[in-house]
């Protein structure tokens, strides 16, 4: 089978018309579905948080068949993406996407149970501790990009879980759990 | 209808009167009412197309769901009245009477019969027409023609030998013997001469012993294929196959033409289009590209020749008739005429086992690849195929190497899990024959 990296691929990735926006109904949709299941799988997999249409992505071309998709299906596929909650836009031109495979709701209880397990209920973390320091080496919030992660931090505020504060710099900005 | 006064005219599944072997339409009038006015027994026919050919005078009653005719033979007919002139016929529907012995050798007697034209017709063509046809008597043509082809097919080779046994032969003797000689020579070459541009009937009547010779040819092909089959070699039945079609493709005996149809033209002409249709679509396979039929439906006309725009109004009036053709428009534009008991389905199985063999498993269709299988015009098998990508069956592929289409096998994928794949089914084949390609 076919390996991207360490991604394995599904067979009907080697298949041509999958590369092809389909233009009837039923058979786009299910198109649509499968691009939507790969592009989230390979994300999860691969942690990666932006997909920029104009940049090469390894997932939207397959040298073995030698197709790959057109600009007009990548975003279709994406903005699909983007209805389902999945994904969001993050410009008016559409060129970069934000990939969620898990929504920032999920991403937020990641944070309060990773909080929980580590003891860290009433202590202070910097947002950069969080995404690459060794209490998050190896759980899923590893290399977390910092918008979603941001994000995430914002929803815990609002419930009064957690304090952000400004440090000197955009680059240090704390938290404060309180959980 | 008609009691048992006038015979039943035999129709086609559009609506036309089936002619006789020669028989020629030469005129055709609607809503006409078909009356005795002296006979009450007689059936009052009211409004129907009176088709007036070299034989009969039909008489088809077309509102009706399935149309039904009948016919005067005009060789019943024993005497035409004139037109009346008169100040009462300026204001009434244009009348005209003639007198006809009905039954088998007239037994009914003899009944003077009226028609009355409501529609906006010619009527003194009609009557000049009607009255050529009577005085022509091309029924006994027909007859003669039949007789003499039975005759010469039986002992054929004396057929020469008629003129020159019977003329007294003057012997050469002499000046004057040479003068007489010379004076023959002259004599004959001028009744020759004007034998051949005698006049167009002449060139007719030359016209109709060719279809006769050509139609004799086709019989004698017809029997010879069936009882020699084994005997001959393959070459000869092609050949021989080859001229039978040629022959079978120039023959509408009587086209539709806007002279004799004149008002009805359009209407007459989508029948005759719809009877004529029908063997040309069953050998196409049920559907055929329009420009296809215009060129066999002029081919068959001879002369008759009918403009693109005349075939397409009388495509779209099929519409409005029950005849067994329709025309059909596809998404690109694309017109086909297709059979109505053509379906789609048997195209789409066709196409399915089409696209399933592993190397179109592996490399897809394009449209010619189609066109070669199914035994139709590239444009045609573009369109089945569009028409399959719609109902689901199959996915294009378009890319710098062309357009193709294979089987679809997105819907054979599990959205819930895109790695499984079943042990059954295209899509287990499909993933089979890629790994074997490798």
């Amino acid at each position: 089978m076919q390996k991207l990296g360490e991604f394995k691929l599904p067979n009907f990735f080697n298949y041509p018309p999958y590369f092809t926006l389909q233009p009837v109904r039923e058979t786009r949709e299910k198109q649509i579905q499968l691009w939507k299941e790969l592009i989230i799988d390979f994300c999860r997999t691969q942690k990666i948080f932006v997909i920029a249409l104009e940049v090469d992505f390894p997932l939207f071309s397959n040298a073995a068949i030698e197709r790959s998709l057109s600009h007009e299906a990548r975003e279709a596929f994406l903005s699909a993406l983007v209805s389902d909650g999945r994904a969001e836009w993050m410009d008016k031109g559409h060129r970069k996407c934000l990939v969620l495979w898990h929504r920032i709701q999920d991403w937020a209880d990641l944070i309060v149970n990773f909080v929980k397990e580590n003891g860290l209920e009433d202590s202070v973390m910097t947002v950069e501790e969080i995404r690459s320091g060794v209490e998050s080496r190896g759980t899923e919030l590893h290399g977390i990009d910092r918008t979603v992660l941001m994000r995430a931090l914002k929803v815990l505020e609002h419930k009064g879980k957690l304090a952000i504060f400004k440090g000197t710099s955009a680059d240090d900005e704390g938290v404060k759990f309180s959980v | 209808m008609a009691g048992n006064w006038l015979p039943a005219a035999q129709l086609t599944g559009s609506g036309r009167p089936v002619l006789q072997p020669g028989e020629v339409e030469c005129s055709l009038l609607s809503s006409v009412d078909l009356f005795s006015e002296e006979t009450p027994s007689f059936p009052n026919l009211k409004a129907g197309v009176v088709i007036l050919t070299t034989h009969r005078l039909i008489w088809v009653q077309e509102s009706t769901t399935s149309p039904t005719a009948i016919f005067i033979p005009l060789s019943a007919v024993t005497h035409i009245f004139s037109l009346k002139r008169s100040i009462k016929s300026m204001f009434a529907s244009p009348r005209f009477r003639f007198q006809a012995s009905l039954g088998e050798k007239g037994t009914k007697g003899v009944v003077v019969i009226t028609l009355i034209l409501r529609g906006k017709s010619d009527i003194e063509s009609f009557v000049e027409k009607f009255w050529e046809a009577w005085r022509k008597k091309a029924w006994e043509d027909g007859k003669k023609s039949g007789q003499e082809a039975s005759g010469s097919g039986l002992g054929s080779g004396h057929g020469s030998g008629v003129d020159g046994g019977l003329a007294v032969r003057m012997p050469v003797v002499g000046v004057a013997g040479i003068l007489r000689k010379e004076q023959e020579i002259w004599e004959n070459t001028d009744k020759s001469l004007q034998e051949a541009f005698q006049d167009l009937n002449a060139l007719m009547n030359k016209a109709k012993e060719m279809v006769t010779l050509a139609e004799r040819m086709r019989a004698k092909l017809l029997s010879g294929s069936t009882s020699q089959a084994t005997g001959t070699n393959d070459e000869e039945n092609g050949t021989k196959e080859e001229m039978q079609e040629l022959l079978l493709s120039v023959g509408i005996v009587s086209p539709v033409t806007k002279e004799s149809a004149g008002a009805l033209y359009h209407q007459q002409l989508s029948r005759q289009l719809a009877d004529f249709a029908k063997i040309p679509l069953e050998r196409a396979g049920g559907m055929i590209n329009l420009i296809d039929i215009y060129c066999l439906f002029n081919r068959a006309r001879g002369t008759e020749l009918i403009s693109p725009d005349d075939l397409l109004r009388a495509c779209s009036l099929w519409e409005k008739f029950d005849v067994p053709v329709m025309l059909r428009t596809f998404d690109s534009g694309v017109m086909v005429i297709q059979s109505k008991s053509h379906s789609d389905f048997e195209v789409f199985t066709r196409i399915r086992s089409m696209v399933t063999t592993p190397d179109a498993l592996r490399a897809g269709v394009t449209a010619s690849d189609a066109a070669m299988t199914l035994g139709i015009a590239p444009a045609m098998a573009k369109e089945h195929l569009l028409a399959a990508e719609g109902k689901g069956l199959l996915c294009r592929d378009v890319s710098p190497d062309g357009f193709r289409f294979f089987v679809n096998l997105l819907q054979e994928v599990d959205a819930d899990d895109i790695f499984l794949v079943k042990d059954y089914g295209i899509y287990q084949t499909w993933v089979k024959v890629i790994s074997d390609a490798r």
